[in-house]
């Protein structure tokens, strides 16, 4: 079964951190990756920019709406997803319990949608 | 059809049903996680079974048959409709266990354990965990299990197929967890097991098959766990506790059926050798050095137990022991055979303190247990009237006749 871990975080914590840290983060995220890959679990992989970064778009009254920002203000944001293909939720979970995102924020585990 | 074929072939469906309707649902489920589908599957089966067995006799291997069936009749299923992907994933898998399954000897294999530990699994709602288990391992239906929990039967019949869809599509595996995971995942499965046995021991004249089989099976599934993880202390502690109230089960009625309290139980009418496996399995699991919940109460039990020998039971102990289960589980019932033990050390008054200081939550309104303690209490201490108001609420609450007529009988005694 295929499964995206959404990456939640403090996005400003993040971007506030010393140069060292994000080095360490970078290298954890790096190892992680190639954990996924060896383990031939991994479908694919992205960091995000930054929620400032942003555009929503919505329709109504038969009208576009381009708004400056991310679709909810919340206390953590979307900061990247890993894509994997494993046999279970015990599978999925343990990976997400490894990405090191799971231990500054949450990692939202959501099997997709099979057509 | 001949009547008595009939009758047999309704007999052996029944006590296929009883016996193996966990396993049959837990492998028919096992492979693919539609534990809907193997239900409804299995209640076909069941209807062939009635509808086939007394023309054609009663099969060998009846669990093998109803296994059979009701793969086959998943399998047409599936085929009548223009199936998806995924839907004919599950045809594939379970074509190929329909032909492993028609060379074996008969023997259902038992993925129960397996399947327990999916419905109790941490994606799954915590207080969905213990229905799942009891509809889907001994096939309560939602009615009877919306009763046990105090829930209105639509919600729980939603909360039922929210979780059994939750299982299929969030892919919860059926598998006994590791060690490093078990003993959290190990909770919610006890809790069921034990609300297994206590719906089944609220029948204690045993006048209704499927209930008293239910305590019987609740037994079973605490051997197979303790014997399954013989050193996990709760796992012991609740077949202790289980083993003790099951001892007393021919001393809850007198020859007339009527209720008989605990205090005034006959202690002949015990069965000793259970007290005795209870108190080993008790004596095991303390030497594991970590309490719990279910090693608390068999401990109290055990207190109960002590009037066997000494003529009266340890009241001192089982006061201090509910203080320790009241701060696990800050459980209203707790706190009321709490308030029972302070009556018996410190005196009726005393108890009815402890009493009055609960009455500030709601759900005691209407739970019998407070109502009779409470009455009880009152007519000790010479407060006839609120006795007798209190009787009256134990009394419109209560739904087993016996323990009605009991309560009538006391309420007759507080004017005398």
């Amino acid at each position: 079964m295929q499964y995206l871990l959404l990456i939640y975080g403090n996005e400003s914590a993040m971007l506030a951190a010393s140069k060292e840290t994000a080095g360490q983060m970078l290298a954890a995220y790096a190892a992680y990756t190639e954990a996924i890959k060896k383990a031939g679990v991994y479908v694919g992989s992205n960091r995000l920019r930054p929620t400032s970064d942003a555009t929503s778009v919505r329709i109504s009254n038969d009208k576009t709406k381009v708004l400056n920002g991310p679709y909810a203000e919340t206390k953590e944001q979307l900061g990247g997803y890993y894509m994997i293909d494993v046999p279970d939720l015990d599978a999925a979970l343990s990976w997400a319990s490894r990405c090191p995102g799971a231990s500054h924020g949450t990692i939202e585990v959501r099997p997709v949608w099979t057509m | 059809m001949s009547r008595e074929n009939g009758d047999a072939a309704r007999a052996t469906a029944e006590a296929v049903a009883r016996r193996s309707y966990g396993k049959l649902v837990a492998f028919l489920a096992a492979r693919t996680r539609n534990v809907a589908a193997a239900e409804d599957a299995l209640s076909d089966a069941f209807a062939a079974a009635l509808a086939d067995w007394p023309v054609n006799g009663i099969p060998a291997q009846p669990e093998a048959w109803l296994m059979t069936t009701a793969r086959r009749r998943t399998i047409d299923a599936g085929r009548r409709r223009r199936v998806r992907e995924d839907a004919a994933d599950d045809l594939k898998v379970m074509t190929e266990e329909l032909q492993a399954m028609e060379k074996m000897s008969g023997d259902v294999p038992d993925d129960r354990l397996a399947l327990m530990f999916a419905c109790a699994h941490p994606a799954i709602d915590p207080t969905v965990r213990a229905p799942l288990i009891l509809q889907t391992i001994l096939g309560f239906d939602a009615a009877t299990i919306a009763s046990a929990f105090l829930v209105a039967p639509a919600t729980m019949g939603q909360r039922l197929v929210r979780a059994k869809n939750k299982i299929k599509q969030a892919g919860i595996p059926f598998r006994v967890p590791e060690r490093a995971e078990l003993s959290e995942r190990l909770d919610s499965v006890l809790e069921a097991i034990y609300a297994a046995f206590t719906e089944g021991w609220s029948d204690p004249a045993g006048t209704e098959v499927r209930r008293r089989n239910l305590a019987e099976e609740g037994i079973w599934l605490g051997r197979l766990i303790a014997s399954l993880l013989p050193d996990e202390p709760e796992a012991l502690g609740l077949l202790a506790l289980m083993l003790f109230a099951e001892a007393r089960r021919g001393a809850r009625r007198d020859p007339r059926g009527d209720y008989v309290p605990l205090a005034e139980q006959d202690t002949t009418l015990w069965d000793t050798g259970l007290i005795e496996e209870a108190e080993a399995l008790l004596f095991r699991a303390s030497t594991e050095d970590s309490i719990g919940r279910y090693q608390l109460e068999a401990a109290i039990q055990s207190a109960h137990v002590v009037r066997r020998t000494k003529g009266r039971a340890d009241w001192a102990a089982i006061e201090h022991l509910y203080d320790a289960l009241s701060a696990i589980t800050h459980s209203p019932v707790v706190a009321i055979n709490r308030a029972i033990a302070i009556a018996e050390t410190q005196g009726p008054a005393a108890g009815l303190a402890a009493l009055d200081a609960l009455a500030v939550d709601h759900r005691l309104r209407e739970y019998q247990p407070y109502w009779a303690a409470r009455a009880g209490l009152l007519a000790q201490t010479e407060h006839v009237d609120d006795a007798d108001l209190a009787y009256e609420r134990a009394i419109g609450l209560e739904s087993d006749p016996a323990v009605r007529r009991f309560l009538q009988e006391r309420r007759s005694r507080i004017r005398r």
